[in-house]
């Protein structure tokens, strides 16, 4: 087989099932339908797969924070909707429930939303096709990688409905209020589950990475070396190691307490603890060494919840700025820099905990240090724009939030880096804020860019431009009025995880802000139901976008719109890096990856 | 000239970010969404090394969101004539934003540090004034006595109404009986945990006196938000007669039922 001249490449494709790499005789009826849409081993499948559950399961956190905020600026008030629901008290929530709602909300969007969308949903979508691969290294573990959601779906799901509830230790599971089933009444089934649920996430993560890591290192195109990988392969690459040396850690503490919880051991429990006069299992361990453990996996995951985003962000600020990446290595090595520091920096989180203060120095000049790649990062993100010829898409825009979002999420990990001012800041709104800058203002609106821009090449269609800004605006008008003010609420000092903390004298005046915070985050939530409009419609009615709808280098952009089993029509053959966009000399304003080097000369000979 | 329109409606949208950014930090103030009153000797030294940062993370702030309105408004493609321009990088602005971050940065832990040992590592050598374990949701009290030493047959227990006397360094011992709690009182710049099975002492000096709330900052159980004490600070002299108060009227109803149960957490 030939590979046709690139400039056959049809501006619109009609028959959308064109790559027939592997030349699948039809299947006929149901078998055939499960094996193309349920228990596909196709990574697209699979990556669209993800897409949609992570979605479902982001409109669930999404309200679950509703529900957070509105107990937070209103206490013990009937809770409008759904108050009837759970009601004990005529609708207004128990701290209980409260309780409940803000570990579930997090847990929820860490585990089921940011964590599987950036590396299931759009590693398994983008990595074969941006390195030029027909699918991954191991179809069938990817397909497990999926299927093993589900039990950790049902486990998170299905705990809300146990007696006692769903899990209510917060998001970081502290023992002993999470070992103990006598600490709280959530502490029994539904801790367990969201044990097992845990465990599941990571098991399918696990899966996932070692297919990413194998297939990025074996199965490139011909031409594509590791230095013309695009930024999103190269983040997804390390968050895939990340992944891999982390999350063993994780999963063994995970064990360590259900094992605590079930048989009896003392690996997190002291000698003679008694909760609710209660004596607490054997003892002879520490409680300390759960959040030892649980922040060498959580540490490295906040990256493993960014990495991807910014390399997703990198190559679209590219695409619509019409330039080379600005300092294409050094944002390569600031990602494995920050990969790497990473490791040691997990103790940031613990400097209030007891742990011995000396480490806490330490622990500080680390993380301090680790701020330094992120800066790097904004400032080649800067350098990319510099000089540009700036496109205003939807995509775009996200991809811009990003960069100033992140700003303020990275300037304020310095604050709770100094350890004398988190010893104030420490468990208050700051961190709040922190995080939500740079996980939601920062990775949520990296993955709408991503969405915006990789829609086309998912379904073939584009997403309406215009609903698509209405829905940036108001998403960004919003979620500064939510967040930003936490930062003001921290300085307070007011404390997260509180059902009410209005009767304390220092805090009792921060209602009204609370009340407008959660005015913004219903606006901000009733906003993505424009998102969710225009991407069903999109989906199905939507204009149909061709090949290579925003003129971008990378190879996705060659294959058919959607690409078909096999992806390619052709074997791409990769030429050079992948930013090669307004190349002096050269009439059209991007060289694609696998444009051949004559047809480039060529062109730069015509236009003389 | 529409696009040209959008480009200009974008680029200060995201030049609103720096101007209310900052502007939400200077009224804050005013409305007294700010750092709480500070009535300790250290404070002043965390409050200012919070401002510092807050000088120094704010010009950053302020110039990077410039940069990127002043990119969005300069470079975008409605405006442009020509091509982009096409530059790869430059060795030279890595390396000076690389280098100079890293030194602030550096700088910043290191002028950090002398705060920190202040209040963890540098612990005055004094037996405890009192110790206070959390217990879900309340915290309990027990100071030593007459005879200065905690754990004698004397000892006086409190619930949430801790007083410590001004002026001169007081030594908190900190335990909890079930879970983790954290000691958090904010007007005094002091956070810590409370740890099973860990004793962890916590050391100040007020220099004024009043009264503020003891905050429970770790989650604890569904009653956290509840986990209330108030501190209050009073000249020596005046502490002592309250000790004596509290004394006499615990020698009325001696033995406090707390007693065995504080006992058990030891
Ligand atoms: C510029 C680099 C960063 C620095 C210096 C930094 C520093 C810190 C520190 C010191 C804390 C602990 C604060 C405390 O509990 O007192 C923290 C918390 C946190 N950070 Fe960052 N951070 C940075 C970037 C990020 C990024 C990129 C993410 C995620 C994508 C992230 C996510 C989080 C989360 C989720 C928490 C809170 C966890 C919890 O307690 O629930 N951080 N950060
Ligand atoms: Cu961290
Ligand atoms: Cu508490």
């Amino acid at each position: 087989m030939t590979p046709p001249p690139v400039t056959a490449t049809p501006a619109v494709e009609h028959g959308t099932v064109v790559g027939h790499a592997h030349g699948h005789a039809p299947k006929a009826g149901l078998s055939h339908f499960l094996s193309t849409y349920v228990f596909s081993k196709d990574h697209k499948v699979i990556g669209l797969q993800f897409l949609f559950s992570t979605l479902l399961w982001f409109l669930i956190g999404g309200l679950l924070a509703l529900a957070v905020r509105w107990q937070v600026a209103w206490p013990w008030s009937d809770v409008p909707v759904i108050g009837k629901l759970f009601a004990q008290e005529g609708g207004q929530m128990s701290p209980e429930f409260y309780t409940m709602l803000f570990t579930m909300h997090a847990s929820v969007m860490i585990f089921l939303v940011i964590i599987p969308i950036l590396a299931g949903a759009f590693g398994n979508f983008l990595i074969p096709l941006m390195i030029g691969a027909d699918d991954m290294a191991f179809p069938t573990l990817n397909m497990l990688s999926y299927w093993f959601m589900w039990p950790a779906f049902f486990f998170f799901g299905a705990s809300f409905f146990v007696e006692g509830g769903a899990a209510s230790g917060g998001w970081t599971s502290y023992p002993t209020l999470s070992t103990n089933p006598a600490s709280s009444p959530a502490s029994g089934m539904g801790q367990t589950m969201w044990l097992l649920g845990l465990t599941m996430v990571g098991v399918s993560s696990m899966l996932g990475s070692v297919n990413y890591m194998t297939t990025i290192i074996l199965m490139r195109a011909p031409g594509m070396t590791m230095f013309r990988l695009p930024m999103t392969i190269w983040a997804m690459f390390i968050t895939a190691i990340l992944q891999a040396f982390a999350l063993p850690v994780l999963t063994a503490a995970g064990f360590m307490q259900l094992s605590d919880r079930m048989l009896g051991t003392g690996f997190f429990s002291p000698e003679g603890n008694v909760v609710n006069n209660a004596i607490a299992g054997a003892g002879g361990g520490q409680p300390l060494l759960w959040q030892h453990l649980f922040w060498f996996y959580s540490h490295p995951a906040v990256y493993i919840m960014i990495l991807p985003a910014m390399g997703m962000v990198s190559d679209i600020l590219t695409v619509f700025a019409r330039k080379p990446l600005f300092g294409y290595r050094p944002m390569v090595y600031s990602i494995a820099g920050i990969a790497g520091l990473g490791f040691i920096v997990w103790g940031h989180h613990m400097f209030m905990s007891g742990m011995n203060p000396a480490l806490g120095i330490t622990f500080m000049v680390s993380t301090m240090m680790i701020a330094l790649p992120s800066a790097v990062k904004t400032f080649n993100w800067l350098g990319t724009l510099w000089g540009g010829k700036i496109q205003f898409t939807t995509s775009m825009l996200f991809a811009l939030s990003f960069v100033s979002m992140f700003i303020i999420g990275g300037l304020s990990g310095i604050f709770m880096a100094a350890t004398p001012v988190d010893i104030f800041i420490h468990d208050t709104y700051f961190i709040v804020a922190h995080f939500h800058y740079v996980l939601f203002a920062g990775t949520a609106m990296g993955v709408w860019a991503a969405i915006y821009f990789w829609f086309p090449k998912m379904f073939g269609r584009t997403m309406n431009e215009f609903w698509g800004k209405v829905h940036f605006f108001l998403t960004f008008i919003f979620l500064n009025g939510t967040f930003f003010t936490m930062h003001i609420l921290g300085a307070v000092g007011f404390p997260r995880r509180l059902a009410d903390a209005y009767h304390y004298e220092t805090f009792h005046h921060l209602q009204p802000m609370n009340a407008f915070m959660t005015y913004c985050a219903i606006g901000m939530v009733a906003t993505q139901v424009i998102f969710a409009a225009n991407f069903i419609y999109s989906m199905f009615w939507g204009p149909l976008a061709g090949r290579n709808p925003w003129n971008a280098n990378t190879l996705e952009w060659t294959a058919p719109s959607p690409p078909g089993h096999g992806n390619f029509d052709y074997q791409p053959i990769v030429h050079r890096g992948p930013y090669e966009y307004s190349v002096p000399g050269v009439e059209k304003d991007h060289l694609m990856q696998t444009d051949p080097p004559n047809a480039a000369a060529a062109a730069a000979a015509a236009a003389h | 000239m529409g696009k040209r329109l959008a480009g200009i409606f974008w680029s200060l949208l995201f030049l609103a970010v720096p101007v209310l950014g900052v502007a939400t930090f200077a009224i804050a103030p005013a409305y007294d969404y700010w750092l709480p009153k500070d009535v300790s000797e250290h404070g002043a030294s965390i409050d200012s090394l919070f401002y510092f940062i807050l000088a120094l993370t704010g010009v950053v702030f302020v110039v990077t969101e410039v940069l990127l309105f002043w990119f969005m408004w300069k470079y975008d493609a409605a405006k442009q004539k020509g091509e982009a321009t096409y530059i790869q990088g430059s060795h030279t602005l890595e390396v000076v934003w690389t280098i100079i971050p890293a030194a602030t940065l550096l700088f910043l832990a290191i002028y950090q540090m002398n705060a920190w040992a202040d209040v963890k590592m540098r612990r005055p050598a004094m037996s405890p004034t009192v110790e206070v374990v959390g217990r879900q949701f309340e915290w309990r009290l027990r100071y030593p006595g007459r005879d200065g030493t905690l754990g004698t047959a004397d000892d006086l227990f409190l619930v949430n109404d801790l007083h410590l006397p001004i002026d001169e360094d007081v030594l908190v011992q900190l335990k909890s009986m079930d879970v983790l709690h954290s000691f958090f009182l904010p007007n005094v710049r002091i956070k810590q945990d409370a740890v099973p099975g860990m004793k962890i002492p916590v050391w100040f000096k007020a220099r004024e006196a009043g009264e503020f709330d003891i905050v429970c900052a770790e989650l604890c159980g569904w009653g956290h938000y509840k986990m209330k004490g108030r501190v209050t600070f009073e000249p020596r002299a005046a502490f002592d007669a309250w000790l004596e108060r509290k004394y006499a009227e615990q020698g009325a109803t001696q033995p406090p039922p707390e007693a065995a149960d504080v006992a058990a957490a030891e």
